[in-house]
Parts: C-alpha cells; sequence; structure tokens
C-alpha cells in the first residue's frame, strides 16, 4: 500500500507541468538546498573548534545548547513561514477499499522527511561527532543528538498543529523577543536556562525520552486531528467568506478605463496571492533605512538610485512583472469581450504610475538623510514612470505561465520564469550603472539629470510606446490563451 | 448571418475540425450537437478568435473574426467557468461585463431584473464571491452575462449541464423569447439531444471534426438523432 502510496506521489511531482516546465528554477532550487546543506555541515564540523578558540574557558556543548532556545524558536518561525504544509490528493482514495488510518499515517510519515527536517542534521550531526572525538561522552552525546533529532521532528509536528495560526505565529515572535530582551537587561536568562536543560541531556542520557514522549503527544495530536479530516465535507466545505464590497467609485475620473481599474484593485485586495505582496510595500518603503543608517553608504550615490528605483517601484515590479498573467484564469473571456488592449494596458500603466508617485510621496522622510537622497528618489520616481512602466509591460508580453490567485506569495514561483529574472536586470541595474558612470565621469547633478531626461522621454513618447506593446501582445494572443489555459 | 468556409483546424497530424462550409442565417436557433472531441467547442473557440484555425475562416456579420475585432460589439459568449473572475461578486461582474458593454449601472440593475426568476434568488445580494458559488449558479451568471448590451450573436456551449431542472426550463424558455423576433443569431453546444431539439430550429451533427447532418428540426428530429447516437 506504502508503495502504491510513494508510487502516486512520484508520479504527481514529476508529471506536474509545474515540474516539467521549470526545469531550470528546479536547479536553482536545488543548488540552495545543497549550499545551506554545505554550510550547515562545514558549520557543525568547524563550530566546535571555532567556539573553542573563541571562548576558551567555556565548554562548546554548553554554549551551542545556550543558544538553542533562538535557533528551535528562529526554526518554527521559519518553518511557519516557509514550509508547506504535507498535502497528498486524498479525494480519490476515498472510496477505495484504503484504510483512512493508513493514508493519515502516511501523510505524517512524509511530512516527518521533509526537507525542512534534514537541513538541521547537517548540523547536528557532524557536531555530535566531534564532540565524541573529543573525548566527550559517547552516551551523552549520542542522548544529545538523539534528543536534537526529536526536536527537530517535534517541530515538524507542532507546525504542523499550528496550521499557519497567526497566534501562535505571534506568540514565537513574541518569545523571541522577550527571550532576547529579557537576557540583555540581566533580568533572566531563560535561553541559558532552556540550555541548562539540553546540559542534563548530556550528563543524563536518559532524559532524552522526555523529548520522545513529546514526540509522541504531538504526532497523536496529529493523527487524531487529520483522522477526523479524512472526509469529503472537510476538504470541500472552506468557510466561504462573505463578500465585502466597497465603493470604488472614485476611480470612474479615469473614464474608459476605469472597469479595468476597478477589477484590479479588487484583484489585488482579495486574493490571498496579491494580499501577500502587499506587504512587500512596506518592506520596500523601508528598504532605504537598511543603507541609509549606515555611514559608508552616506556619499555613495549609486546607493541612492537602488533604494529610489526599489523603494518607488516595489509596486510596480510585483505587480508589473506578472501582467498579463494575473487575469490568467479569465483571460479567455477578456479577449472575447469587445475591449481594446490598449485600455486593458492602459490601466495597468495607470495603476503602476499611481503607485509609484504614492510611495515617492510616502518616502519623502528620506529627506532627513540629505537633500541629495530626495533628489535621487525623485529622479527614480520619474524614471519609474517614464522607463521601467513600459520595458515591464512589455515584458509581460513574454509572459506564459498562468498564476492561480489563491496561493501564498513568499516564495512562491508559480508564473515565474526566466523573464522574470531577466527583467529585473534593465529596471534596477541599467539606472544604477548609468548613474554611476555618469556621476563618476561628469558630476551628481548631470546624473540626476540623465535619469530624469530618461524619464521624461518615456513620459513623452508614452503614446507610441503603449501601441508598440500593444502589438506584441496582439500577436502573442494565441499563445497566451493556450498557456493561461494550462493547469499547474 | 455567420459564414463559415474551408474551416479546418490541426493539432499536429490530427485533423480535430473540417467544414466546408455552413452558413447560419441571422436570426437561427442553431445547434451543434457531437459525441466528446467531435470539435463543437473548437468550432466555437475559433468563432471567437480563441484559437486560430488552419486554413480558412469565419465571417461574423461581414467581420472575418481573426482579422477584425468589431465582431467583438454584438457577439456574446460564454464557452466555461474561466470566463468569470473569481474574486468578483455576481454584481461586480456584472458591472464590469456592462461596463464593457456600454451599459451603466442602472441599465445594468433594468438587465438583471429581467432575469430575476432565472437567478431563483440564489445570485444577487447573496454576498458571496463567484467562485465560492456553486458551479451551476455559475453557468446562471456566465449566461446571463453572455446576453448584456444587446447581442446579435449568442454563443453557449453546453449551457444546459449542471443547471438544475427547473433552470433548464427557464433557460430553454429564455433562449426562445430571444430567437422570436428573428434579430438574434443562438448557438448553442449540447449533449442532451431532447433539450436541444426543443430549443434550436436546425441541429447540425458533427462526428470527429466532420459535419454528419444537417437537420431542420421536425417532429422526427430527436428519433432521428437519437437513432444516429445509439451506435
Amino acid at each position: 500500500m506504502i508503495a502504491h502510496f510513494l508510487k502516486l506521489e512520484w508520479k504527481q511531482y514529476f508529471r506536474s507541468s509545474y515540474w516539467q516546465k521549470s526545469i531550470f528554477l528546479n536547479i536553482l532550487l536545488g543548488f540552495f538546498a545543497l549550499y545551506f546543506m554545505a554550510s550547515f555541515l562545514i558549520i557543525g564540523i568547524g563550530g566546535y573548534y571555532i567556539l573553542k578558540d573563541q571562548f576558551p574557558e567555556q565548554d562548546p556543548l554548553v554554549l551551542v545548547n545556550g543558544f538553542l532556545m533562538y535557533v528551535i524558536v528562529g526554526d518554527l518561525i521559519f518553518r511557519y513561514i516557509m514550509q508547506k504544509l504535507p498535502v497528498m490528493n486524498i479525494k480519490p482514495l476515498l472510496i477505495l477499499p484504503v484504510n483512512k488510518k493508513k493514508i493519515v499515517h502516511f501523510i505524517l510519515t512524509k511530512s516527518s522527511l521533509s526537507i525542512f527536517n534534514l537541513f538541521g542534521l547537517f548540523f547536528y550531526i557532524p557536531f555530535a561527532v566531534v564532540l565524541i572525538v573529543n573525548g566527550y561522552d559517547t552516551a551523552g552525546a549520542l542522548a544529545w543528538l538523539f534528543s536534537m533529532i526529536l526536536v527537530i521532528q517535534s517541530a515538524n509536528f507542532f507546525n504542523f498543529l499550528v496550521n499557519k495560526n497567526n497566534k501562535v505565529f505571534a506568540g514565537l515572535l513574541a518569545i523571541l523577543i522577550i527571550g532576547y530582551s529579557i537576557e540583555k537587561f540581566e533580568v533572566f536568562n531563560l535561553a541559558g536556562f532552556i540550555g541548562e536543560g539540553f546540559d542534563a541531556v548530556y550528563a543524563n542520557p536518559i532524559y532524552a525520552l522526555l523529548f520522545l514522549v513529546l514526540l509522541i503527544v504531538l504526532y497523536n495530536f496529529n493523527y487524531k486531528q487529520l483522522r477526523n479530516e479524512v472526509y469529503l465535507d472537510a476538504l470541500i466545505s472552506q468557510e466561504v467568506k462573505e463578500a465585502k464590497s466597497f465603493d470604488l467609485a472614485f476611480t470612474d475620473r479615469f473614464g474608459d478605463i476605469a472597469p479595468f481599474i476597478k477589477n484590479d484593485l479588487r484583484l489585488i485586495v482579495r486574493n490571498k496571492r496579491t494580499k501577500s505582496s502587499l506587504w512587500m510595500l512596506l518592506m520596500g518603503l523601508l528598504y532605504g533605512l537598511i543603507f541609509y543608517t549606515q555611514p559608508i553608504y552616506a556619499d555613495k550615490e549609486w546607493v541612492f538610485v537602488l533604494v529610489g528605483i526599489f523603494s518607488t517601484g516595489v509596486f510596480l515590479m510585483n505587480f508589473g512583472q506578472f501582467i498579463p498573467a494575473w487575469d490568467s484564469s479569465y483571460y479567455k473571456m477578456l479577449m472575447s469581450q469587445n475591449i481594446k488592449y490598449e485600455r486593458y494596458l492602459k490601466s495597468k500603466f495607470m495603476i503602476m504610475t499611481i503607485s509609484v508617485v504614492l510611495l515617492f510621496l510616502l518616502g519623502i522622510p528620506y529627506v532627513y538623510f540629505g537633500w541629495k537622497v530626495l533628489a535621487v528618489h525623485f529622479a527614480a520616481m520619474i524614471y519609474n514612470i517614464g522607463v521601467n512602466t513600459h520595458v515591464i509591460m512589455f515584458g509581460g508580453s513574454f509572459n506564459r505561465k498562468k498564476i492561480n490567485l489563491d496561493e501564498k506569495a513568499a516564495f512562491n514561483y508559480q508564473g515565474t520564469g526566466a523573464v522574470q529574472w531577466l527583467i529585473g536586470i534593465p529596471l534596477m541595474l541599467f539606472p544604477m550603472a548609468l548613474f554611476g558612470l555618469i556621476s563618476w565621469l561628469v558630476n551628481f547633478e548631470t546624473a540626476v539629470i540623465t535619469l530624469l531626461v530618461l524619464g521624461f522621454a518615456g513620459i513623452a513618447f508614452h503614446k507610441n510606446l503603449m501601441k508598440f506593446i500593444t502589438h506584441k501582445y496582439q500577436e502573442s494572443k494565441y499563445k497566451m490563451i493556450h498557456a493561461f489555459n494550462q493547469e499547474n | 448571418m455567420i459564414q463559415t468556409t474551408q474551416l479546418s483546424k490541426k493539432y499536429g497530424p490530427v485533423e480535430v475540425l473540417h467544414i466546408d462550409a455552413l452558413e447560419i442565417p441571422t436570426g437561427q436557433s442553431f445547434g451543434l450537437v457531437g459525441n466528446n472531441g467531435a470539435g463543437k467547442t473548437t468550432f466555437f473557440n475559433i468563432l471567437l478568435d480563441l484559437v486560430r484555425p488552419t486554413t480558412g475562416s469565419i465571417i461574423n456579420h461581414d467581420f472575418q473574426v481573426n482579422t477584425t475585432e468589431e465582431w467583438k460589439t454584438f457577439t456574446g459568449s460564454f464557452i466555461d467557468e474561466s470566463f468569470l473572475i473569481g474574486y468578483l461578486t455576481p454584481e461586480e461582474y456584472f458591472e464590469f461585463i456592462g461596463d464593457l458593454r456600454g451599459l451603466n449601472k442602472a441599465d445594468v440593475k433594468t438587465f438583471l431584473t429581467f432575469f430575476e426568476e432565472f437567478f431563483n434568488g440564489e445570485i444577487v445580494g447573496r454576498k458571496k464571491y463567484l467562485r465560492d458559488l456553486s458551479k451551476g449558479n455559475q453557468k446562471k451568471v456566465g449566461i446571463v452575462a453572455s446576453m448584456m448590451g444587446n447581442p446579435k450573436v449568442i454563443i453557449l456551449d453546453e449551457p444546459f449541464a449542471n443547471l438544475d431542472p427547473t433552470t433548464q426550463i427557464r433557460l430553454k424558455k429564455i433562449i426562445k423569447e430571444l430567437t422570436e423576433n428573428r434579430e438574434i443569431t443562438v448557438l448553442i453546444s449540447s449533449h442532451d439531444l431532447t433539450h436541444v431539439t426543443e430549443v434550436c430550429e436546425r441541429i447540425v451533427v458533427l462526428e470527429k471534426g466532420n459535419i454528419v447532418k444537417d437537420i431542420e428540426t421536425s417532429a422526427e428530429t430527436l428519433q432521428e438523432l437519437e437513432s444516429y447516437f445509439a451506435v
């Protein structure tokens, strides 16, 4: 039976059009994974010696243990954001003579083999080996390692139970912050206290069994919860949220593109995928603080361009790179309607432009770091409007990937192709390089003016550029319809 | 009038549609039947310029569909659920389509009052997004949207599938009313021979992409079709 399940999983994975189409992306992700594993491995082997070297009078194991609270909580937070809950298409299995118990156990076992559980091992195993080599008590070190594996597995099942519950997430963050601050202000060393617990495991290997109990309890909770959900009603009856309508009459002033603008605004606030990218706005807006607060960047003006383009254009890039894939699920309908492509594209242009201006206005406080910063941001805004909007819409005409709006955004590469990676180059690197070059050859003012001129030129030729872009979209209409029809 | 000449569609070496000549006069209620893979949806997709024909062309009221876009102003259609925008409520969707078809908010409201019976109180004012509606209710929205803005041609792919019996009967009534004045051409594909013979005055049978029967509907048509498909 298990062999059947595994076969199904295997086929599901390798036969998905997503896998077949984006081998490049999978290889890239594979490299990332290898990179992390290699890094952990190196730290695992070398960690003992580095700690011994840096803190000669302290025991490396105790040091590591004292830090484990942060590792565990951090791991949980990382999982919360990144780890996909194990899913299996059980609907076709329900009516077959398959034991429901088996299905649940299979899903849970599968989740315990997740890549997130493997990363840690690349550190803990070599570290434990090095401990034993260096004369630590073998039973103690093994018990410690055993506990760590159990902790990782417990974290896995805990995450599963939490099931993307925001309150628990907030709680984890709170533990992290409070734990850190009370240690900092020397009220209580929470991490050290927890670390002592792990020291005890080393001293008395029998304590490792406590973690086994923890894991069994968590597994059972999961089992009970899942066992209850192996019914169609649990699968199908997602809670139906009441539709919230809000008045978008203010968009009517945009004339004939108003219906599209309304649609796009609703698209953004009503879908998981787009909603989570709203957070990117905040990130983009605050991006400058990373650089401007550090004195080494104070006189590096090309950094201003990077921040300027990114902080005023974060929405432009996030939203723009998936034009027209946002509308992929109903693209056929749009194409059979009496609309002019130009109107459709113009509405996208308008939304991006408004976002750029708005983000610039919100970023005005950056003037605190000097008038030069604001001047560059202004030029970047104009450049974004005049050049980048057109470039990104042009890039969109090569979009061939459907987007499923209900998916979350973080690390969601659905709809991402080579184009999205390539388009970042002209958008950010080109203005940065150009600016850097001119301000080095001539001076700062000329460089700013160059960006402004390019931007204004783009605005002046807006109509012609749009005509060209529209033509591109029309050319690839059938290909897009075909591609957007494919499920991932 | 919709004229099809020398139309064919090939995917690789496989020809999925081949129609040498087919003329659908204005005001006709036209039914397309055939087994799976007969080419019904392909024909509609070409008629809507969603798929390019390999050879030949379709002219919809003097406009060749793959070279102009003028025909879109008077052609309404509903092929499948992918014509709906999942994150809109039905009202917003009608408003959007209305906007594209030159109806203002008030027009849309009056338009929808004609379909109150058809909606059966399950569509308007329920505060649900289209993606959360049942398949049948989604279909109702799509069918009604295809009739917005006084189209001259209405194309419905499998309109009766997924609808409950009451709604099927109401839909048949609506289609009959539409073609009463012989101004609106309605094209329907269906697997349900009873429905299609009831509504359509002409029925074309496709098999493996070819027209094998072209019947003017009469009392014997249903029997004729049934014996044809009962192989």
